[in-house]
């Protein structure tokens, strides 16, 4: 298996990365490498094996909803880059 | 005396018997700080004088230290959220990002008495073996400037090595307390996943991340973990069971105990020199009259592939909040949202960065999914097998904890999966979420650290302990200094 440079520029979009013509090669290279690394697991036979995505039998975790007391407004916003009339400015979406 | 060389449990005593102050203590370690910060660059950011401050109040009110971590300054890796000191992960994304509120583990430690003295470098948002990938500066080994101090909470054990704080905290996702405790000849803890809360820990690897101790002996390690260990309800993986004294279990007495020894963790690759203070390391336990098992594991060879599946996926994921909209880095020039994203993501992110979330995305997408991550997920199935299998035969695993020791700076920034092959003898404790720890257990001919690791099933915290604290007692390995001016 491995990975073309069309492939990697396609996966850099839909992360919202744009990766520069000039490290695109090396990038694309070293990423081949990796994969055909980490590729190596396809020689297990994994077959009746059952999955492992958390090592905790995990549960929902729910509780009272009682009102406690929070961050202000002021302290939730203090670090964005753009804020209007107590909100998160972004630019517009809808013409 | 040079204070700033002693262990957390001496400093303690010295405070209760009123031989030494609050403010002395902290000057001990300011002092490194002010003179050896510049040259290592083990810390991002400190603060000096709210620091003595916080020592002064304590003389001026002649408090007798309330408990273990009274009074004692120590670093936190720059992943734990405080509402004092800047957050960045070492990363651009998050250079002016001042967090809200405090990690559960800060908290902890605050209301142990602790005195924070400041944000220790690291590799961007923890990704990485070397603190090379972070944005800010580099960070030396304290037993040679020309070497890595390992990562990714490199500037935590070199600021515990170079005495520059009494200990610290770091997370751990695939050895990033242990592989640089192994290059600077520490103490670090990964805990058993869930024990330790993550809350107010900036997430890399969600079911692999865990913070631990960085300390300079065994019962320090131990000391430290009393106070971080426990259920916190704002951690919904924070496993809820009564509280432990982790130093109860600090007994040289390990009569009987099996001691795994398994050749899947010494491979042809392994430095000599490491292979001779493993086998030293086999012959103290065996004079301390434990008992040595050969056990043996079938798939671990799998374990470091698995592992680059599985944390970059769950990274790629994490990653996607930084997005410029709510806090951190915003691009400038953008004419829509789509190009602000874009551009704010990558211009925040480093390069590693941006590899682990394309490779993450790549083993997630449709087509690659069941050959990568759904496939990555079964043979950590089975690697838990295999570590089941093992600890029916022994209680701790004795293994190295990198291959080779403390590598050059710039050695392997060229090459990624070199530097991922560094992780090859901790990633497994990340995999099954089990406890191991690393401790110093010789030095190369360059006079650069070797570590050990023990490993145990899941909660046997006290295991490892006991064992450590033995191997320990037998030897001074742990009493060297590294020679800083």
């Amino acid at each position: 298996m491995s990975i073309s440079k069309e492939q990697a520029s396609y996966i850099a979009e839909l992360t919202r990365l744009e990766l520069k013509e000039n490290e695109i090669e090396g990038f694309v290279a070293d990423l081949d490498k990796i994969i055909n690394y980490v590729d190596t697991i396809n020689q297990l036979d994994t077959t009746d094996v059952e999955t492992t995505e958390h090592i905790l039998d995990l549960k929902n975790v729910t509780r009272e909803d009682v009102v406690a007391p929070s961050l202000s407004i002021e302290e939730v916003l203090k670090n964005a880059p753009e804020q209007e009339m107590n909100c998160f400015k972004v630019p517009r979406v809808l013409e | 005396m040079k204070l700033e060389t002693l262990t957390i449990h001496e400093i303690v005593d010295l405070l209760k018997n009123k031989e030494i102050s609050y403010s002395e203590v902290v000057d001990s370690v300011l002092k490194q700080i002010e003179g050896q910060n510049e040259k290592y660059g083990a810390y991002l950011y400190t603060d000096p004088d709210g620091v003595r401050e916080q020592a002064k109040a304590l003389d001026d009110k002649g408090v007798t230290p309330q408990n273990p971590l009274y009074g004692i300054p120590y670093g936190l890796k720059d992943n734990f959220c405080t509402d004092h000191m800047p957050m960045t992960c070492a990363s651009k994304m998050l250079e002016n990002f001042r967090p809200p509120y405090n990690a559960t583990a800060y908290e902890s430690i605050k209301n142990a008495g602790g005195i924070l003295l400041g944000k220790t470098n690291m590799d961007e948002f923890a990704m990485g073996s070397s603190t090379e990938t972070s944005y800010f500066k580099v960070t030396k080994n304290p037993w040679d400037l020309t070497k890595v101090p390992g990562g990714s909470s490199g500037g935590s054990a070199a600021a515990v090595a170079a005495n520059m704080a009494y200990y610290s905290l770091g997370t751990d996702t695939g050895g990033s307390i242990r592989q640089p405790s192994s290059f600077c000849a520490t103490v670090g803890l990964k805990p058993t996943y869930g024990l330790v809360s993550r809350y107010g820990v900036t997430a890399f690897a969600s079911s692999f991340d865990q913070v631990g101790p960085i300390t300079k002996d065994i019962t320090d390690c131990a000391l430290v973990l009393n106070a971080i260990a426990g259920h916190d309800a704002k951690d919904t993986t924070s496993l809820n069971l009564d509280k432990k004294d982790y130093t109860q279990c600090l007994t040289k007495d390990i009569k009987g105990l099996k001691v795994g020894i398994c050749d899947s963790f010494m491979g042809d690759n392994l430095q000599p020199e490491i292979r001779a203070a493993i086998d030293a390391a086999i012959e103290v336990y065996r004079d301390l009259g434990a008992e040595i098992v050969p056990v043996c594991a079938q798939f671990l060879d799998h374990a470091l592939a698995a592992y680059y599946i599985i944390s970059s996926a769950e990274a790629s994921t994490n990653m996607s909040r930084y997005d410029g909209v709510r806090y951190g880095y915003r691009a400038e020039d953008y004419n829509d949202l789509e190009e602000m994203y874009n551009k704010t993501r990558s211009e925040g992110f480093g390069l590693e960065v941006k590899r682990r979330i394309i490779l993450g995305s790549y083993v997630l997408s449709s087509g690659y999914y069941d050959a990568y991550y759904n496939k990555a997920t079964r043979v950590r199935t089975m690697i838990r097998e295999d570590f089941n299998r093992m600890f029916d035969s022994c209680d701790v695993l004795l293994t190295p904890t990198t291959a080779n020791t403390a590598f050059g700076l710039g050695e392997r920034t060229d090459d990624p999966l070199a530097m991922y092959l560094t992780d090859v003898y901790t990633v497994p404790a990340n995999i099954v979420g089990a406890p191991a720890l690393s401790m110093p257990c010789g030095f190369d001919k360059n006079g650069l650290p070797i570590g050990l690791q023990l490993m145990g099933p899941v909660l046997c915290e006290e295991t490892i302990l006991k064992a450590a604290f033995a191997f320990e007692s037998a030897t001074d390995f742990h009493t060297q200094q590294p020679k800083i001016d």
